[in-house]
Order: structure tokens, then sequence, then C-alpha cells
């Protein structure tokens, strides 16, 4: 009672969150059909979740299945709410959260590899410097001329984006990432 | 359903549309002829199998087909061209997947050769609706049209019920294809769980069996899964002895003339139930989704409770509101096995609940839903409490469009069965409660159908009566006229200032003349004494009308949880004074959204 005493303020009631993000990555195995991406990325934008990383290819020709990978970050219900909504999407066959998957097998995380194509362009000592830096990244020169070249490095997203910043004073153009694929370790599949 | 010779004959793609909805049962259609169709409406003229219902506006086409699928349980189906006719239909879609209602639409689309060049009445159907469907197709080869076709109807009757759109080139409604007949084999990717999990469902039972303030909090979903689910239901309320609250849309799967029964919760729900479930120890949640109208302020909503929720959408599960047994699995389903356990072990001593009832009973005698009576002016809820015992042993069927009017009749309207309530509960759509009518008129041709509408909402869907007339669908449009947006009015005195800004409709339209004028039936009432004569003059006449029930301009709908409230912080009609209630805002509250 005593409601008149206090303010109320709108029509909508918006409660605080105290749970902390986490970023978490989520793999999605979909029939190849047309908008099925549309729908998935239609679900993030509509309900205002974040999507870090999306890489979808088809990985199943015969069945025509395609395998989306998304690096979202929310709260643990938040998280929990994305799986559910993603779920219920008729084409969608399921979601495996990674990241829970892998904490439920005792490990610290899902296996992640990012490729990332990076083009520098230079002369003399940075040319050479860039050389030698790839090297030590294992990255490995995909095309090349006397003034460029293109580095194919394979990782982490921690060590491309590491690469990408070393680069960055030796005469970086440009940069193409393909996102994370991920799966879990182990030998059960999603 | 289908006859052997129609087992993958070759035909066009229109005579497919038309073989498969007679193949998906369908009777009537509701649907707006335009470019994009012709080749369907073609074929729908050479056949009377299927009744088409031509109405005004693709939204009412929709709503009607909404009014249709929840007062018959079957699916709801709509036909439109492309471009506007797609566009005028998301209000209907959304409405419909806001609410769960079963609803195919079948959209015409622009040649597949044209599509992307913008052609003349080309839209993004599928883009435009596809969130506001559970599914949606655009069918590009006539050889898919008919499987096309079955699975919409598939995917919208089954799992939590939604709304589907089939969009069909005009190219692809003119080739010709073989024709396969409904499939029994559906999608692997989609396969609703209906069956709830043994183990949980036992835990549950346990819980509740040892409650000592139990409450049963049910929704839409119960009637959605069918009337077998509300008779189970009335069984497990009867079993238990326990108190039972619905939300708006689960109205009638537990009669209201149920001793067990306290009542709606919710924003404008009664003060028994909302302080049932804020005070419980263990709340069973069956088909509902703790919607903000339900919940009031979510950190302060029924703290010290157990919560069982029962829900066939997973994602409905932990949404809003932490289950400790979350259940999923069609509510029809979970309620037998439920039943049957309950039988099997709970105890049958229902004495341990009495303190509860007393309280209940304490809660009660408050009688939140009291309004002053006035001898010179009907007040809104007296003419619903009227319109309510004129119709008593009637076969009735009400729907509602949106606002206080639409509280007040939920409030003070009491339905015993289920599929009689028909309101747009999620979306909110004014406009919803007359095509709506059509539909369920359209659906129950002898039943008393009657629309209890506002002023403000009515005329957003008024050209439907021209519908009504020509099909002879004598509805009711009973409209408690303020002369306001009355909801808007009364939100603005809460929380504006009372700064009536664009609420009040200075021109109103002679409802009686506008009946005239459709070929209807026209009525006025301006007293209290005159009421129940204008009403049996109404339910009496034969033919569409509208009532315009002249009502007190300036009633508020109570009780009320203000915003930010918990259930327990009600503010009951005794005590809402206008100084209470413009009391009830801050400059700090008016800066939240």
């Amino acid at each position: 009672m005593n409601a008149q005493l206090q303010p109320t303020g709108s029509a909508y009631f918006i409660a605080k969150e105290t749970e902390l993000p986490e970023t978490h990555t989520l793999s999605v195995l979909v029939d190849n059909e047309p908008g099925v991406l549309a729908r998935v990325i239609g679900l993030f934008s509509g309900r205002g979740y974040n999507i870090e990383s999306l890489t979808v290819s088809e990985t199943e020709h015969e069945k025509h299945l395609s395998r989306i990978t998304i690096v979202t970050r929310g709260t643990p219900h938040v998280l929990e709410q994305i799986k559910h909504q993603l779920e219920r999407i008729v084409p969608v066959h399921g979601v495996v959260d990674l990241t829970v998957r892998a904490r439920e097998l005792g490990q610290d995380r899902p296996l992640e590899r990012e490729l990332a194509l990076v083009k520098v362009a230079g002369k003399g000592d940075n040319r050479v410097e860039a050389l030698r830096l790839a090297d030590a990244f294992r990255a490995s020169v995909i095309d090349a001329n006397t003034e460029h070249f293109i580095f194919e490095i394979t990782g982490k997203g921690s060590k491309v984006d590491q690469f990408i910043a070393i680069m960055k004073p030796l005469g970086l153009v440009e940069i193409c990432r393909t996102g994370v694929a991920a799966m879990n370790r182990g030998p059960q599949g999603m | 359903m289908s006859n052997g010779q129609n087992e993958r004959r070759e035909m066009t793609g229109a005579e497919m549309v038309v073989q498969a909805l007679k193949d998906n049962g369908v009777l009537h259609l509701f649907g707006y002829p335009g470019g994009a169709v012709l080749p369907i409406y073609d074929e729908l003229f050479q056949q009377e199998d299927i009744q088409h219902i031509l109405v005004r506006h693709e939204q009412g086409a929709g709503h009607a087909a909404e009014g249709y699928a929840r007062s018959t349980g079957k699916p709801g189906v709509m036909l439109v061209t492309s471009g506007p006719g797609a566009t005028n239909a998301v209000t209907a879609l959304q409405d419909a997947l806001m609410d769960s209602i079963p609803l195919v639409c079948l959209t015409g689309q622009v040649p597949t050769a044209l599509i992307g060049s913008d052609a003349f009445q080309e839209c993004d159907t599928v883009g435009i609706t596809r969130p506001c469907t559970k599914h949606n197709w655009l069918v590009k080869d006539v050889n898919e049209l008919a499987a096309i076709i079955h699975e919409a109807f598939h995917v919208a009757t089954t799992g939590r019920p939604g709304p589907v759109v089939v969009d069909i080139p005009k190219d692809v409604q003119f080739a010709k294809g073989i024709y396969t007949p409904p499939q029994t084999a559906p999608r692997t990717s989609y396969q609703p769980k209906v069956q709830g999990d043994l183990e949980k469902i036992k835990a549950a039972v346990a819980l509740l069996a040892n409650a000592k303030k139990p409450i049963i909090y049910s929704g839409g979903g119960v009637i959605n899964s069918g009337p077998e689910a509300s008779q189970l239901l009335r069984e497990l309320v009867e079993l238990s002895g326990f108190p039972i609250t619905s939300t708006l849309m689960g109205l009638g799967a537990y009669p209201a003339s149920g001793k067990n029964w306290l009542g709606m919760l919710g924003m404008h729900g009664t003060y028994e139930a909302n302080m049932a479930m804020h005070d419980c120890d263990v709340m069973l949640c069956l088909g509902a989704r703790f919607d903000d109208r339900i919940t009031g302020r979510i950190n302060a909503f029924s703290p010290n409770s157990k919560k069982i929720h029962v829900d066939i959408d997973p994602s409905s599960i932990n949404k809003n509101v932490r289950a400790d047994i979350g259940i999923l699995g069609d509510v029809g389903h979970v309620l037998e096995d439920m039943v049957r356990l309950w039988r099997a072990t709970a105890k049958t001593d229902k004495k341990t609940l009495h303190p509860w009832w007393e309280q209940i009973a304490r809660w009660r005698a408050r009688d939140s839903l009291a309004y002053r009576m006035n001898d010179d002016v009907i007040m809104p809820q007296y003419a619903i409490q009227r319109l309510f015992e004129a119709t008593k042993g009637k076969d009735t069927y009400i729907t509602t469009e949106v606002g206080q009017h639409q509280m007040w009749a939920a409030q003070h309207f009491h339905f015993d069965q289920p599929n009689r309530w028909m309101t747009s509960g999620g979306l909110g759509t004014m406009g919803y409660g007359l095509p709506a009518a059509l539909g369920v008129q359209i659906a129950h041709p002898d039943a008393l159908v009657i629309d209890i509408a506002g002023d403000a909402s009515v005329q957003m869907t008024i050209q439907e009566m021209s519908c009504a007339v020509q099909y002879e669908a004598p509805i009711k449009i009973f409209i408690l006229n303020n002369q306001y947006m009355g909801m808007v009015r009364q939100w603005q005195q809460l929380l504006h200032g009372n700064r009536l800004s664009h609420s009040y409709t200075e021109a109103m339209p002679d409802f009686v003349l506008l009946a005239q004028a459709y070929g209807a039936h026209g009525i006025r009432c301006e007293k209290p004494g005159d009421l129940d004569a204008a009403i049996k003059e109404m339910i009496d006449v034969k033919k569409p009308v509208i009532f315009d029930c002249r009502v007190a301009a300036l009633a508020n709908c109570f009780p009320m949880i203000p915003s930010g409230k918990a259930h327990n912080e009600m503010l009951l009609p005794d005590e809402a004074t206008d100084e209470a209630v413009a009391n009830a805002i801050d400059a700090k509250g008016r800066e939240l959204v």
C-alpha cells in the first residue's frame, strides 16, 4: 500500500542489471536456405544482442547444412536467452554454447582460430623487419613484389591482433579477417 | 484429407494454393484482391468449398483471421496482394506473434524476374515480415509451392503457435508443376517438444503438495493447448484446492464462477490475485510468460516463492523470472502427467490450506473492483456488468479493442469457457476487436459476438462494418464512449501532470448515423436507467449493431499497480483520490523511459 506516497516513473519497469557480461562463442547448425543468415543476425539486432564476430559457411554440402560461429557478449542470463531464441528459428538444427561446453569439459575455453590476410607495403629496413616478424608469427607470404607483402596468418584472435599491431608502423595497408572458427576439444561433436 | 486423384497431379500454382488450402481443412479465407494475387482469386471464383470473406483493409483480414483462430482453435487464413497488401498485414502478423495465434498469411509478389527492380507494388515481403512471423517463405519454384504451404500450416499450428507468411510471385501462380499432398514427415530442424520431463514434473508435484501458500497462475498457453488442457487445469485445481489466477490471455481456462478463482492478475488485476502472487510460497505458472504487465517491479516479484514454469517455448523459461523448476512441454501434456501424479501420490487433505484461504478472503474483502455508482451517468464498469448479465445463458463470444474498456471488460465480464475471449494482449493493438468479432462470427454464425470497444480504438478499423453488413454477420459493437483515449488520459494524469495532450477527440462521429450509413443498426444510450432495455435491443436485432454507450468521461481504471511498484503496492480505487493520483509522480520518475 502507500503507493501514492512514492513516485512512479513510467509505463515500463526497468530493473538494474547486476550480472557481469561475458564473451561466449556459439555454434549454430542451420539449413542452408535463402534468408537463414538474415534470420540469425536479425534476431541479434532486433533483440539488442551483440555480435563481435560472425563466420558462416556450408559445412555439409549434401545435407545443405551451414555452421555459423558467433562470438557474442552478454550476461549469463542474456547468453542463455540468445541460445534459446536461436533454437526457435525454424531452420536452426541446434545451438551449442562452446564456452559453456568447454567449462563442462573442464577446459578453459573452446579452440578458436582466425585467419587474416595482412597487406604491408614498404621498402628498406621496414620491409626486412616485416618479413622477420612474420616469420616469428609463422605468417606466410602469399603474395609479394618489391614493394609489398601479403601475409596469411592463422591463430587465436589475440595473436592476429598482436601481429596487426606490430605491422602498423611497418607499412600496414589493409587487413581482411575471417572471424572466429571454433569447436570444442575432445572426441564429441556439437 | 486429399483424395487420390489429386496426388501428384499437374496443376498451376494458383490451383495448388486452393488445393493446398482445401487439403489443410480451410473453410474460410479472409482477404483482399490485387494485381499480384489475381490468378489465385480466379481459382477461388471457380470453386465453392472455401468461402472468401472480402474485408475492407488487409489489417482487418488479419485480425478477423486471428479472431477466427482464437475462437475455433483452428488456424486463421488470410490472402493479400503484394506491396501495400503485405505491409498492411504487418500489424496483424505481429499481433498474432505476440499472442501466439496460428495465422497463415498468403501474399502475392511481383513476378520472380522483377523482384529487386522496385516494380509496381513490390516490397521485400519476407524481409519486412521476418521479425513478425514465426517463419516465412518466398516460393521461387512452383514444384515447391504445395510442400511449402503444407509446411506453413504445420509450423503455424504446432509448438508455440504463431503467424507464418508464404510469399508467392505471380509467375509462380501461373506456372504449372506437380502438386504434392500434405506430408507427415516434418523438416528435421523443427520438432517442438510436447512431452514434459517426467522427473521435473514429479519434483514439481512434490513441491506443490507441500506448499502452505500455493497459487496457480495460468495463461494463454492453456487455451492454445486445446479444451483438454482447460479441463485438466480444472481437475488439478479441484484436486489440489489451490487458488488460481490468470493472465488477460488465459481468461476462461478456469471458470470465473469457480470457487477457487481469484480474478485476473497484473497491472489491473484484482488485489487478492496480486497479493496472493506476492505472498505465495509455491507458484505454478502454466503457459504464461511473466510479461511486464504481470510482474510489476521484477526484483520485487513474488520474492519468497519457489516458481514452477511450464511452457512450450524454451526461450520463455527464465526470460524475465528465474524458474526453480522449468518444464519444457505442451501444457496439456504436462497437466495430464501432473493430475495423474497428484492422484497417485499427493495428499488429499486440504486443511493445511485454510490459513492461506482465510488470508485471501481478507484481501478479497477489500473489494478492489469497486466503483462509485452514479444515477445520472453510466459508469463504464456498470455498463459491462449489465452487458454480462444480459448475455448469461447465451452462446457468447467477446472481443475487445485496447485501453480502459479492455481492462474493465477483463475485470467485470466473466468467462466460464475457453476460446470465448479474444483480445490483443501482447501487442495492444487498437482496432483489433471489430475485425476479430467479424472473424468469430464467421466461424460461429449463430453465436452472440460482441466487441467491447472504446470510441478511439473502434475508429481504427471501423470500415469492417461494411464487411459485416455484406456477410450478414450480426456483430455487436458495444462502444464505451468517453470521448477520450481513456488509458492515455489516465497515464497523462498519473505521469504528466494531467496535461491531456491530444487524448481528447473533439470531433466524434455520430455512431448511430454511422451505423445506419453502413446499413447496420445504431443505438445510443446515455442514462443508466435505459441501459438494460438498450442492451436487450442490441442483442435482439438480427443485424450488425453499433451501440454508442455514453459513459463517465473521466473514470479511471483501478485497481492498478503503478509502474516501478510491486504486487503488494497496488493503488486501490478507494485510495485513488485525484490528489493521490496526481502525486504519484515526481520529476525523477518522469525522466525514466
